[in-house]
């Protein structure tokens, strides 16, 4: 048995009984990330003193009796645009590769407080703008599976480092599909909370009206302990919901009996994939075999998303990014006046894909077509997101694939930005809404590649999606292979 | 094209970013496509319909006006490019 294979849960479970130690475990990371960070390039940042020196201090506590958290002494990995005090954020861009920020992220806080072991800060498309993890001013992350292939994005490296067991969990940040994605894409679990149920202090700024923070897990349990400790209300992040949290482990019951599980037909079109389209349904039949009740429903804005989605999300963008002027932080060009400066730190220090998305995000909100564009697209927010509220009126979750195809060739689509932008066709949907939404592992592709299934729930209804997932997780083997030359399902630990 | 090359001069300017001619050629011609795409929200008749810039029931949250320790100079100061006595230091702007 390979510790760094194991959950959260079980090696929490191991650390009780004291069969092993948070810092023979952190060690064993690191092990395996020297091994393999070549193939995969997962980290942008690796922080093995503060680890070694956390993962000591979780032992202290355990050993000294003291009530420590669940995940105490737990490995993980923070993707690079959440602040962290004194520890690099890049944001994967050259304009921040030297930011050190001098302040904590609520999240960030939170983990430490809760002795998780922080082990680096994991690649990603830059500002989060991409779904390959191939605009990261460090260089492609590599999918686990298959070399060739991409690990989804924008949380890429999150996903990759779990996936590749380089971390026990991850964090991530998911703006219109950015943790499910990567998820779907390697194998793994993620969940995108309910806008508001996570603080964002910290979390550096894309989209403001859409981005939220989630975890990244090989298994729903996990998922559930990380949002025990991540989720609530912070005085900090004004968005943030002021709702109780409840014990998410409470829903992993595997009683799924009743409940309503929709299946949109905007979700299985005509030319999906078809490997894709088996593997999903063959996961709804077995929800029904657990005696959830399936009802068709209708989703009908789906096909206007993508359109509201990049015009809401780029005119964020463009304004949010402002601040990267090379005055107070980050990349300066020096120029001799200040208006050359600005102009030349940002063309120098901004990728392709991000001036691309600054381009386009301030024309649509420039005079004379901010109504055409940007408030047409909050309009249609609008009717999407009362598709959600309608369909809600009948089912309990909404079941369909994550991604529409399983992960592309390195290269495929960085030449047509449209054609990237259209994979994120059923992640986004619930970013316009603000609601949950998981992506769990279904199957592979006859080349080896996983496939997920995403469910989405009501706001603030995470239990009832975990507890779907869970139950379906418990009933199938997906979430146990381990990528490798054969595949092989790992070894159970009991 | 909806987007003419003087456009993107335009909002390149406004955005602060300076275009080599390959880049101003390739937006072009990509805003262009991307922008055709969007068209598809016309088809959607929306004159009734309220614009939903935010999900949560939420309006301006305030706090209590309350005095708190800032981040020092030093620590706001460290991470920048340039920096003279205690401020930013940027080029001259003032002739």
């Amino acid at each position: 048995m390979k510790l760094n294979e194991l959950t959260a849960h079980e090696i929490r479970d191991l650390l009780k009984e004291g069969k092993t130690s948070s810092e023979e475990v952190t060690k064993v990371i690191f092990e395996r990330i020297e091994e393999e960070e070549d193939r995969i390039g997962a980290y942008v940042t690796l922080t093995r003193d503060t680890a070694l020196e956390q993962a000591r201090m979780a032992d202290k506590k355990r050993k000294e009796d003291a009530v420590v958290s669940a995940l105490a002494g737990i490995p993980i990995s923070i993707k690079d645009n959440i602040c962290t005090r004194g520890i690099r954020t890049t944001c994967s861009s050259k304009i921040l590769s030297n930011f050190v920020p001098p302040y904590q992220s609520t999240v960030f806080e939170k983990l430490l407080s809760r002795d998780l072991v922080p082990v680096g800060k994991t690649n990603m498309d830059e500002f989060a703008m991409g779904s390959s993890t191939e605009t990261s001013f460090f260089g492609t992350t590599h999918n686990p599976w298959n070399l060739e292939t991409i690990p989804g994005g924008s949380s890429g490296g999150s996903a990759a480092s779990v996936a590749n067991n380089e971390t026990i969990v991850s964090i991530g940040s998911d703006t219109g599909g950015s943790i499910r994605q990567p998820a779907s894409l390697c194998g793994v679990v993620g969940l995108k909370p309910t806008y508001g149920r996570v603080s964002r202090f910290g979390l550096v700024a894309f989209a403001s009206s859409l981005d939220q923070i989630g975890p990244l897990t090989k298994d729903v349990e996990d998922t559930a302990l990380l949002m025990n400790i991540i989720s609530g209300h912070d005085k900090k992040d004004s968005t943030s919901a002021n709702t109780p949290v409840p014990d998410y482990t409470s829903a992993l019951t595997r009683d799924i009996k009743g409940l309503v599980v929709g299946i949109p037909g905007e979700y299985f079109v005509a030319g999906m994939d078809s490997e894709v389209e088996t593997a999903v349904k063959k996961a709804i039949g077995l929800l029904e075999k657990s005696g959830a009740k399936l009802e068709e429903i209708s989703l009908p804005h789906t096909d206007y998303s993508i359109a509201a989605y990049y015009i809401i999300a780029t005119a964020e963008a463009s304004s949010n990014l402002a601040r990267y002027d090379g005055v107070k932080y980050g990349y300066r060009s020096e120029e001799e006046s200040l208006m050359m400066m600005y102009e030349k730190t940002r063309s120098e220090g901004f990728g392709a894909e991000v001036k691309r998305r600054i381009m386009l995000g301030t024309y649509t909100l420039s005079t004379g077509f901010y109504d055409a564009y940007y408030l047409k697209a909050q309009r249609v927010r609008t009717l999407i997101k009362q598709d959600f509220e309608k369909a809600f009126e009948n089912c309990d979750c909404i079941v369909t694939p994550t991604a529409p195809t399983p992960a592309f060739k390195i290269g495929e689509k960085t030449e047509n930005p449209l054609q990237m932008y259209l994979s994120d066709i059923f992640t986004i949907p619930a970013n316009l809404a603000g609601i949950p939404a998981v992506s769990i592992p279904c199957g592979f592709s006859k080349t080896g590649l996983p496939i997920g299934l995403q469910i989405m729930g009501k706001a603030f209804d995470e239990k009832t999606i975990l507890k779907i997932a869970h139950a379906y997780e418990q009933d199938t083997d997906w979430h146990l292979m381990v990528p490798g030359e054969k595949h092989q399902i790992k070894n159970r630990i009991s | 094209m909806k987007i003419t090359s003087e456009v993107v001069s335009y909002v390149a300017k406004l955005s602060r970013l300076r275009l080599n001619t390959e880049e101003h050629k390739l937006f072009t011609e990509q805003l262009n496509q991307i922008l055709s795409y969007m068209e598809k929200l016309n088809e959607l008749n929306t004159e009734n319909i309220d614009p939903t810039s935010h999900v949560l029931p939420l309006k301006n949250v305030l706090r209590e006006d309350k005095l708190f320790p800032s981040l020092p100079i030093d620590e706001g100061l460290a991470n920048a490019p340039d920096k003279s006595g205690g401020y930013f230091k940027v080029p001259r702007i003032i002739e």
